[in-house]
């Protein structure tokens, strides 16, 4: 490492011979203390853990607060900041132009569960190898203090007073339609939000990580839900988590022998799930469900990976894809050749 | 030459028709009379006879009547005709009104189970033993519905003098080679024809003649032309969802693409097709495919088009090439789903929020259809922006005699691509800096980089939200002000460089016809039917906007000039006038929807009684 450092001159380098800063976007113009902020100072520290090339990476987003915070991570990635809610199909299209690239899309409750419900599930259905991070607050913050719809029954608001609908929640809708990967975090648990991003970009399909992160300007009581006194009191992680990159060696005896399950992704990366109370079993979905709802009856909110399923075939399966990117084409591959046209006009008839 | 039905006279009733005339079949929807109808359809085209064949169908999917129209045309005519010469009334539920459109001296054929009553007794009338001859060919009960209509081909075929051998051809190919299904048909046509043979006197006039005028022509229908110019345009993603009468193009893809788009070097496919989850998904990743590098396209009707509306404006600000197709119905609403229109112009050139300008392209044939399939991608990827080509339900779904389609006579346009040696000698020519939105040439064109460029410099944020030459986030007033008004001088500069008119003179004409699309073959048809009545005009088809100003020319040029077109506002004539307000009193709205094709009648009358005042 010390050679590398003197090479580079610019700080710690990784195996990409990148530094942090190479990660990093411009800075925030979100409110001081927002979840988002530090969400997207884990997708920076965990694409730089990852060896990830920045221009390797395309980034997408919907509208909302949620939506503005690619700029503010990746400054040498590609990005698009599409519709509301329509980010899913701008992204399903964009990732076939290099199917070599990694994508990583940042929403919101507002641009997920609302608008965006059909474009979510049906990217999920599709399974497109894909990060989907959902930014959760319950609120609409660039609006001013509106309900989401994941925002809990009974909730008092500023401006809107008593909130009279139950919330959309965002794993459980992942895990009805099938998606491979579905975990949940809360944004004041950035060792966890971290491994959880490491180890949904190594995953072959799409990963839903649906993560509480308080808005501190609109949405803050300490009794709801999506407040960082609520996550903090009553957040219960399924196991620790710890995500180990294919190059590095793994022995178990790191994790205490019987206590941990391991989790092989596409790559040859591993996540390691170290057993904190129940042995919980990500692979089975309906179990999953289970005991989402069961902590929902009892206001617990349950973090980690919630499920996952590595022998799905992901989107790009489903195609017979050329191994190189598409958009690098040359035109003469493009067009049928020129004796081809004959037979055309005589199929005709 | 006049379609007007007239009274029969003796010397009509003697005086053969020879290759010009119209025959309309009532059927039922789902009773596969669409196998019979091409058929025939074929034989005609196969004997070098100009044919055209239209469906008039309704939204359904079984059991309301639906007719086919087949115009045989030794002049090439392909407009639709408002009479019937020879009906063939298969539809028990139509029966009494099919009889009023014969024309006098016209044919009815009729299965003999149909025991209504026969009105009119100015016509010719042809019973046919359908059930006895369909019980008789060896075929599974189940299947005597469909071989039911083979009857007629068969009758017909004696009648009219149609080539059997034609017919077996046009079999063979329907079934595609398929030995068990043409027999089981074509044993059907052959005792159908021998039962005319030997039981009907044959006493209208009409018969068809082998004729030499199909030579270079090809039979075709403009979804399926739209989707193979595409392909051979480069195609790279489709994005669509399901709408009539659009999707037999996006079909076409699948139908098409495995033959003719695997990668040479690879094997591989080098299309992606993805049935979206509605419009707003389709044009999303037609979009997202657009801006990563892809030619990329979708293809939707009107409603699918309103839905697109916002991301057609994101795309627009963002400079991301993207082709729509929007294959026109009958709207507002649901409208008429099934019947044809040319009522989407100025939601196409309008769409979107803010100020947007869009390109269109306006194919008037199926060849054309071809041709913009691979002239959209160009265009779109060239002006960095999207480009919408119009077509309808007329030209998309109904088989047209069209001449062949050419292969694509310009190199692929692939635009101000910047890949990573390309991107380093922007920079080092632009000392350090390079910009997604700066105008390098002068020309209003930006270069731009598309993902998976490797450059350490290559990114760049797209944003539908106030952005500089270089990407970056900005609200500042003058910053607004010149970006949009580059993208207005951007799309001003595709003028000239879009397909420009078409513009065909008469000797002593002094009014002018402005059309555009499937239209164009009742114009045609119209200005020789008003020569002959010494009513001479010019004729220029728009095929693009903006307009060339070879239109704003056309239209000084003639003190007046009629603007016919498929829709009840004169659409067409509302974006003429807003280009050439100076010249607004020389533009005469001809425009008229009732959801049927335009017919030469009927523009001849407007443009006659209009001249007579």
């Amino acid at each position: 490492m010390s050679e590398q450092i003197a090479e580079a001159g610019r700080g710690s380098v990784n195996a990409a011979n990148l530094t942090r800063n190479d990660y990093k976007g411009a800075p925030s113009t979100l409110c001081q203390g927002c979840g988002h902020n530090s969400i997207a100072s884990q997708i920076v520290a965990a694409c730089y853990e990852l060896d990830l090339v920045p221009e390797q990476v395309a980034k997408f987003s919907g509208i909302g607060c949620s939506s503005k915070s690619p700029t503010y991570f990746l400054g040498r990635s590609f990005g698009f900041n599409g519709l509301h809610g329509r980010m899913p199909s701008l992204a399903l299209g964009a990732m076939f132009g290099d199917h070599r690239m990694k994508g990583i899309g940042v929403s919101g409750d507002g641009d997920t569960a609302s608008i965006g419900m059909g474009q979510f599930k049906h990217l999920v259905r599709r399974n497109l190898p894909f990060v989907y991070i959902v930014e959760n607050n319950g609120v609409y913050g660039l609006t001013k203090g509106q309900f989401s719809a994941t925002a809990e029954k009974g909730l008092e608001l500023k401006k809107q007073g008593h909130n009279p609908y139950t919330p959309v929640d965002i794993c459980m809708e992942a895990l009805v339609a099938n998606a491979t990967f579905v975990a949940r975090s809360f944004a004041g648990d950035p060792k966890q939000v971290k491994e959880l991003i490491k180890a949904a970009f190594s995953h072959r399909g799409i990963a839903v990580i649906d993560i509480i992160s308080p808005c501190v300007t609109f949405h803050n009581h300490d009794e709801s839900l999506h407040s960082y006194v609520y996550g903090k009191a009553h957040e219960t992680p399924l196991h620790d988590i710890t995500f180990v990159p294919a190059r590095e060696e793994i022995t178990i005896e790191d994790f205490e022998q019987g206590s941990v399950r391991e989790v092989e992704l596409f790559d040859g990366s591993r996540l390691v799930l170290k057993k904190l109370e129940s042995d919980y079993d990500p692979s089975n979905r309906w179990r999953a469900l289970a005991m989402m709802d069961e902590a929902e009856k009892n206001g617990i909110l349950l973090t980690g990976l919630i499920y996952v399923n590595t022998e799905q075939p992901s989107m790009y399966d489903l195609y017979n894809l050329p191994d190189e990117a598409l958009n690098r084409m040359s035109s003469d591959r493009l067009r049928p050749t020129r004796e081809s046209i004959d037979a055309l006009n005589a199929s005709m008839f | 030459m006049t379609q007007e039905p007239t009274a029969v006279t003796e010397n009509q009733q003697t005086q053969a028709i020879v290759n010009d005339f119209c025959i309309t079949f009532s059927t039922v929807n789902g009773s596969g009379s669409a196998t019979a109808n091409t058929t025939l359809l074929r034989a005609l085209f196969k004997m070098g006879i100009p044919v055209t064949g239209k469906n008039i169908f309704p939204s359904n999917i079984q059991g309301l009547p639906t007719w086919f129209t087949l115009r045989i045309s030794k002049q090439g005519y392909l407009a639709r005709l408002e009479k019937d010469d020879i009906v063939v009334a298969m539809n028990p539920a139509t029966f009494s009104k099919e009889q009023e459109y014969v024309v006098p001296g016209g044919v009815l054929l009729y299965p003999d189970d149909i025991k209504l009553a026969v009105t009119r007794t100015d016509i010719h009338v042809y019973p046919m033993p359908v059930k006895k001859l369909t019980k008789d060919a060896e075929v599974p009960p189940k299947l005597r519905d469909y071989i039911a209509n083979m009857v007629y081909v068969g009758v017909l075929a004696n009648l009219l003098g149609i080539d059997l051998e034609k017919i077996y051809q046009a079999l063979d190919f329907h079934f595609k080679g398929k030995k068990s299904a043409i027999m089981s048909n074509y044993n059907v046509v052959v005792a159908a024809a021998e039962w005319a043979k030997a039981n009907l006197e044959k006493k209208d006039n009409y018969r068809v003649e082998p004729m030499n005028a199909t030579e270079g022509y090809i039979m075709a229908d403009g979804n399926a032309a739209g989707a193979l110019g595409s392909i051979y345009g480069g195609v790279q993603f489709v994005g669509w969802y399901p709408i009539t009468p659009a999707s037999s193009l996006a079909e076409s893809f699948q139908e098409y693409l495995p033959m003719l788009r695997k990668d040479p070097v690879t094997g591989k496919d080098t299309c992606v097709v993805v049935q979206s989850e509605d419009e707003l998904a389709a044009i999303g990743m037609a979009i997202g495919a657009g801006w990563a590098g892809l030619r990329s396209m979708t293809s939707t009707s009107g409603p699918g088009l309103s839905l697109m509306s916002e991301y057609m404006g994101l795309a627009y600000y963002t400079e991301t090439p993207v082709v729509v197709w929007d294959v026109q119905r009958v709207g507002p609403s649901t409208g008429l789903p099934t019947r044809t229109a040319q009522g989407d112009l100025t939601q196409a050139a309008f769409i979107s929020h803010g100020d947007a300008n869009f390109i269109i392209l306006i194919p008037g044939s199926v060849t054309e259809c071809f041709e913009f399939g691979w002239r959209a991608l160009d265009i779109a990827e060239h002006f960095q922006t999207p480009v919408i080509v119009m077509s309808d339900l007329d030209l998309g779904m109904n088989q047209w005699m069209c001449k062949k389609f050419e292969y694509p006579n310009e190199p692929m346009d692939r635009g101000k691509v910047l890949w990573e040696e390309d991107l380093q000698k922007m920079i080092e020519r632009g000392n350090g800096q390079w910009g997604r939105y700066l105008d390098v040439d002068g020309d209003f064109i930006p270069y731009r980089t598309v993902a998976g460029n490797r450059h350490p410099r290559s990114a760049w944020f797209a944003r539908g939200t106030g952005h500089d030459e270089f990407g970056r986030y900005t609200e500042e007033p003058d910053v607004w002000e010149r970006m949009m008004n580059r993208l207005l001088a951007k799309f001003e500069s595709s003028r000239e460089h879009l397909p420009l008119p078409e513009v065909h003179t008469m000797p002593n004409a002094k009014i002018g016809i402005i059309s555009m699309g499937s239209a164009d073959a009742a114009v045609i048809e119209a200005r020789d039917q008003m020569l002959a009545e010494d009513l001479p005009t010019d004729y220029l088809r728009v095929r693009a906007y903006p307009f060339s100003q070879q239109v704003k020319e056309f239209i000084r040029n003639h003190e007046r000039t009629y603007v016919v077109e498929l829709n009840r506002d004169g659409q067409l004539k509302q974006l003429l006038t807003l280009d050439n307000p100076e010249l607004a009193t020389h533009l005469i709205q001809v425009s008229h929807l009732d959801g049927l094709p335009l017919t030469a009648r009927w523009i001849r009358e407007q443009i006659m009684t209009q001249e007579a005042k």
